[in-house]
C-alpha cells in the first residue's frame, strides 16, 4: 500500500485549505456510549470535557472567525453542563448550527429545557443511526441503542425535526458495523428512508453514509480481529482523487476539548495538530488562511474511499 | 509464471481475479464490462442483486464468490438476517431440485416394476 501523500502525488494533487467556512468544536470524550468504531475512544469513563473558560474562547472565535457552521460533536456533547451557553452563543455568531447526537440522551429525562433552546435556536441534529439492523446497531454501539435511538427519533419528529416546512433539520449518519465500506449514499437514504417511515413512522431530512476511520477504539478492533491490513488497503484501494477537492478538511477546522486546533477530528484522534505544531484557539486570529498545507497521514484514504466524506 | 499450487483455494487469489485477461483480455473485457453492467441498479437495486449473487454463490459453492458477495452484502446495508434468508433460499433450491428428481425417480422404477 503506498503512503496517502504518495497517492496525492502520484495523481499530482495537492491538499491545502480552501475557504474554512465550518468550526467544528469537540467538547470532550465523555459518552453515555462506548462505540467499537469510535475513532476517539470515548466513553463514560473519559474525563477530557472542555471547561466553561475554554468554551467561552472557543464562541470568541466563532465571531472572531466568522464560520458560516459551527460542528459541536464530543464524545456525547448533551453530557457537557456547559452546552447550552455554547448554543446561545454559537446561533449568536453563525447561520447554521448543528448538534451531533447518538439520541439516546438528547431525549431521555431532564433535557427538556436543553430540546426547547436547541428547537428556538433552530439548530440542526445529526444524529447516529448506523443501521435498520438492530442487531447491527448494538453490535456497534451497545445493548438497548436501537430502541433508545428509535424512542429519540420519534421525540424529535413529534417535536418537529425532520417535518417538512418545520425549519428543524434532522439529519442521520449511517457507518458501516464493521471492517467494511459504507452502502452509497443516496440508494441509502433512499431505502432508510422507505423503511423508517414505513415500519416506524420516522422522517429525516438527509442521510450521510461514512466510513470508519482506523483510529482509536476502532483502529485497536482492526488489529485484535486481524482485519487491519485488510481494512486498510480496501480504503486504498478505493481511493478517488475526486474526491480531495470535496474533502471536509479543506473547509473545516476542529478544536478539541482543550482547545488546540486540528485540520479535522480524525486528525484530532491521531494527536495531528494543525499545522504541524499546537495552538490553542485563543492565538488564531481568524480561520486557517486558504492554501496552508493539511496534515495527512494513513487514515486520510477513509475520507477518499469511493465518493468521499461529508 | 504463475504460483505454485499445493492446495486449491486460497483467499489471496480472490483479488487476483482480474488476472484472467493475460491470456484472452477482449474476452475478460466483455465478461467484466457485463458483470458490471449485471450488477448495476436497474429493475433490481444493487443491494437486491447482490443478495442473489450470495446466494448463487452458495448455491456453486465458491469460496471466492461467497467471501467477495458476503462483503458486497454488508457494503450495501444488508444484514446478516437478510443474508442468511437468502442463503436458505438458495438451500431450499439446491434440496428441492434433488428432491424433485425423486419424481423421475419413481416414475423410472414404475416403469421398471410389475
Amino acid at each position: 500500500m503506498v503512503s496517502f501523500a504518495q497517492a496525492l502525488s502520484q495523481n499530482q494533487l495537492d491538499l491545502r485549505r480552501g475557504r474554512t467556512e465550518t468550526l467544528q468544536v469537540n467538547l470532550g470524550l465523555l459518552c453515555n456510549q462506548v462505540c467499537k468504531h469510535c475513532h476517539l475512544g470515548a466513553g463514560p469513563h473519559r474525563r477530557e470535557v472542555m471547561d466553561l473558560d475554554t468554551m467561552r474562547q472557543v464562541a470568541d472565535y466563532a465571531v472572531r472567525g466568522g464560520f458560516s457552521v459551527v460542528d459541536i460533536t464530543g464524545g456525547a456533547p448533551e453530557m457537557n453542563p456547559h452546552l447550552p451557553e455554547l448554543i446561545r452563543r454559537c446561533t449568536e455568531a453563525a447561520p447554521r448550527v448543528m448538534l451531533r447526537s447518538n439520541l439516546t440522551l438528547l431525549t431521555g429525562g431532564g433535557r427538556g429545557h436543553l430540546l426547547e433552546l436547541l428547537r428556538e435556536r433552530r439548530v440542526a441534529i445529526v444524529a447516529s443511526f448506523p443501521s435498520l439492523s438492530p442487531s447491527q446497531v448494538e453490535a456497534q454501539r451497545g445493548a438497548g441503542v436501537f430502541e433508545g435511538s428509535l424512542r429519540g427519533l420519534r421525540l424529535l419528529n413529534q417535536i418537529g425535526w425532520g417535518r417538512p416546512g418545520s425549519g428543524l433539520e434532522l439529519d442521520l449518519v449511517v457507518n458501516p458495523a464493521g471492517a467494511f465500506l459504507p452502502p452509497q449514499q443516496e440508494a441509502a437514504q433512499r431505502r432508510f428512508r422507505g423503511e423508517l417511515r414505513r415500519r416506524w413512522g420516522v422522517t429525516f431530512d438527509h442521510l450521510f453514509t461514512l466510513a470508519n476511520a482506523p483510529l482509536g477504539r476502532f483502529r485497536d478492533w482492526l488489529l485484535s480481529s486481524g482485519n487491519y491490513d485488510g481494512y486498510l488497503d480496501k480504503l486504498a484501494h478505493g481511493f478517488n482523487p475526486c474526491a480531495v477537492q470535496g474533502l471536509m478538511c479543506r473547509s473545516l477546522v476542529s478544536v478539541a476539548w482543550d482547545g488546540c486546533l486540528y485540520d479535522c477530528d480524525f486528525n484530532l484522534a491521531a494527536g495531528i495538530p494543525l499545522g504541524g505544531q499546537r495552538v490553542h484557539v485563543s492565538q488564531m486570529p481568524g480561520p486557517p488562511p486558504e492554501g496552508a498545507a493539511i496534515a495527512v497521514s494513513e487514515h486520510c484514504y477513509t475520507c477518499t474511499a469511493g465518493s468521499g466524506f461529508t | 509464471m504463475e504460483t505454485p499450487v499445493d492446495h486449491y483455494y486460497d483467499a489471496k487469489d480472490l483479488p487476483r481475479f482480474p488476472e484472467i485477461a493475460k491470456e484472452a483480455p477482449e474476452l475478460a473485457k466483455k465478461f467484466f464490462d457485463w458483470a458490471e453492467a449485471v450488477m448495476a441498479d436497474g429493475a433490481l437495486s444493487r443491494r437486491e442483486k447482490c443478495l442473489i449473487a450470495l446466494a448463487a454463490a452458495h448455491a456453486v459453492q465458491c469460496p471466492y464468490c461467497i467471501d467477495a458477495y458476503t462483503q458486497a452484502c454488508l457494503e450495501q446495508g444488508s444484514d446478516l438476517a437478510e443474508m442468511t434468508e437468502a442463503v436458505h433460499v438458495a438451500s431450499y433450491i439446491r434440496g428441492g431440485a434433488t428432491l424433485v428428481h425423486g419424481i423421475q425417480m419413481r416414475n423410472q422404477a414404475g416403469k421398471l416394476s410389475l
